[in-house]
């Protein structure tokens, strides 16, 4: 199993325990995870990710068998689709994108770009609803969490277009699905890091009512611990534990295949 | 990197059978408004056998909002849920309770006290009726100390303004009435429940009366680390209160951040040992 939702260095409104590869690395072995998906936590505060790209790319290159990069493209940002050609050449199965640390609303046009773009190429866009609970945020931390408008107007963009949103819980996660044709609900998938499980047993509920999979394995390390999700998974009732999560491998067809 | 099933590690989460106390939960009730009450409580249930908690310390906030608000529980709210949860402790030999109280309605709040004592209650809740450091509480943290009862205080950790629906109180505000009583002895509720826990844990340090609960929706990393640093493992015990994947993601995560077994043992469940009176848990050993 991968975990779809984990980033490399620091945060800006926290310190956060070690956020490095190699302790990534250890930590998936430890969760007996197969790899992980990386994205480079500064870069989705930094007005240009770029500088940011290069030293995911460059971090987790000594760890290929178990870490895939998963870079960030800011789509108002000049040179942006060849960054997302660099991106697919480079192996990344999935980019990451924030449309409200960019002040990108659910009208926004360069993002509805992105995700047909990476779609037409193969690859995954990963969203992210949110990094901390609002009660606890810094005062510079005014980007707000996405809003379900956003990822309902952009799995509508096209046919090719893959998301993979996380951080979402179950209210932001139905509003989505239940807005969406049966089309439009096949393009996204769900990582379940901010589900709740029993005894509201909202995890179940979802699996229950949408199919498990919809839905894939993602912590958020370093911001949250990686032991959440399993316990979620472990604490599933019996008629939905052991239910099979979505495949990643067919999120992002052409790109996984490389 | 193929993708697999949701392989899950099988039942409980050190299968050693160690006694683990969750000294912060809640049960529901046929008054709370919501008609799959039992069903809630039968998966808390479901998910405590799974994880192996052998002590429940439960409260009923009142009627949950259906006929009072959670937070501001009427006198007649209040004993409908203590009731309840008198009920259930009659009834299932794991769960111990606290008698939860609105103090802005003092007499009841200690008759209520009394009342649920002499039923075998071990703590009081209390909840967000009234800020922690209003001397309105005085009388109540004085009978519990006289009792040996422990006070469970509902908290939002760093209350930097008001919120709706409660009035809520932070670590700096329980330790105020926490230094007034020193006698008595208190629980700082869910440090994952919300609001900046950072600011906690100096907020109780040098308050030695004052004990943390690890529950709460919250996972940070850095979180469980903190807050050893700052108070100790000794002052640490481990809860769930709304989300119980949470706790057992903290159970296990407690094994990684380089603690002893001793101290891991403490805050599953030989610190509420200590701190609750004597014969509370008769199935887990003597502290």
């Amino acid at each position: 199993m991968i975990d779809i939702n984990t980033l490399i260095g620091p945060y800006p409104y926290r310190h956060v325990p070690h956020p490095t590869p190699e302790a990534l690395v250890r930590v998936i072995d430890r969760e007996q995870l197969s790899g992980a998906w990386v994205g480079h936590l500064p870069s989705a505060f930094h007005r240009d990710p770029t500088a940011g790209n290069t030293e995911l790319y460059d971090a987790v290159a000594p760890y290929g068998a178990k870490l895939a990069p998963i870079p960030t493209i800011r789509p108002d940002w000049p040179g942006w689709d060849r960054r997302l050609s660099e991106a697919r050449s480079r192996g990344a199965p999935a980019i990451r994108a924030y449309p409200p640390q960019w002040g990108m609303g659910p009208a926004d046009s360069s993002i509805r770009s992105l995700v047909v773009a990476a779609g037409e190429i193969g690859m995954a866009v990963l969203l992210t609803v949110r990094f901390e609970d609002v009660r606890q945020r810094h005062g510079l931390d005014v980007a707000g969490d996405l809003p379900a408008a956003t990822v309902r107007g952009l799995a509508r963009a096209g046919d090719s277009v893959r998301l993979v949103v996380t951080a979402a819980g179950r209210e932001f996660i139905e509003e989505v699905h239940w807005g969406l044709t049966a089309e439009e609900q096949a393009r996204v998938f769900w990582d379940i890091s901010w589900i709740w499980g029993p005894p509201e047993d909202h995890l179940a509920k979802l699996f229950r009512t949408m199919g498990a999979d919809r839905f894939v394995f993602g912590t958020q390390w370093p911001l949250r611990l990686a032991q959440a999700p399993r316990a979620n998974l472990d604490l599933l009732p019996d008629d939905v534990r052991g239910l099979a999560l979505a495949d990643v491998t067919r999120i992002c067809a052409a790109a996984c295949a490389q | 990197m193929a993708d697999g099933r949701a392989a899950t590690r099988e039942n409980t989460p050190r299968g050693d059978g160690a006694p683990l106390i969750d000294v912060h939960v809640h049960f529901l009730h046929a008054d709370a408004g919501r008609s799959d009450w039992e069903a809630v409580n039968a998966a808390r249930r479901r998910a405590a056998t799974r994880i192996g908690i052998t002590y429940h310390v439960a409260s009923v906030l009142g009627s949950y909002g259906h006929t009072s608000p959670t937070y501001f529980p009427s006198p007649e709210d209040v004993v409908r849920g203590n009731d309840a949860m008198l009920a259930m402790c009659a009834a299932d030999a794991r769960i111990r309770m606290y008698a939860t109280v609105n103090p802005n309605y003092t007499s009841h709040a200690l008759q209520e006290i009394e009342r649920c004592a002499a039923q075998g209650a071990i703590g009081v809740k209390l909840l967000a009726s009234r800020r922690a450091d209003d001397r309105l509480l005085d009388p109540v943290a004085d009978l519990a100390a006289e009792r040996g009862l422990v006070v469970l205080h509902h908290i939002w950790q760093h209350r930097r303004r008001e919120w709706p629906s409660q009035e809520i109180s932070d670590g700096a505000d329980l330790a105020r009435l926490a230094g007034r009583h020193p006698r008595a002895v208190f629980i700082l509720a869910h440090i994952g429940g919300g609001g900046d826990y950072l600011h906690t844990f100096p907020a109780i340090a040098d308050f030695p009366n004052m004990y943390a609960d690890v529950s709460g929706s919250g996972v940070d990393r850095g979180m469980l680390d903190a807050a050893v640093a700052a108070i100790g493992p000794s002052r640490l015990l481990w809860g769930t209160d709304l989300t119980m994947e949470t706790g057992l993601a903290k159970l296990r995560a407690l094994d990684t951040i380089g603690l002893r077994p001793v101290d891991v043992e403490g805050i599953r469940w030989r610190n509420a040992v200590g701190i609750f009176r004597a014969g509370s848990f008769p199935r887990v050993p003597l502290a």
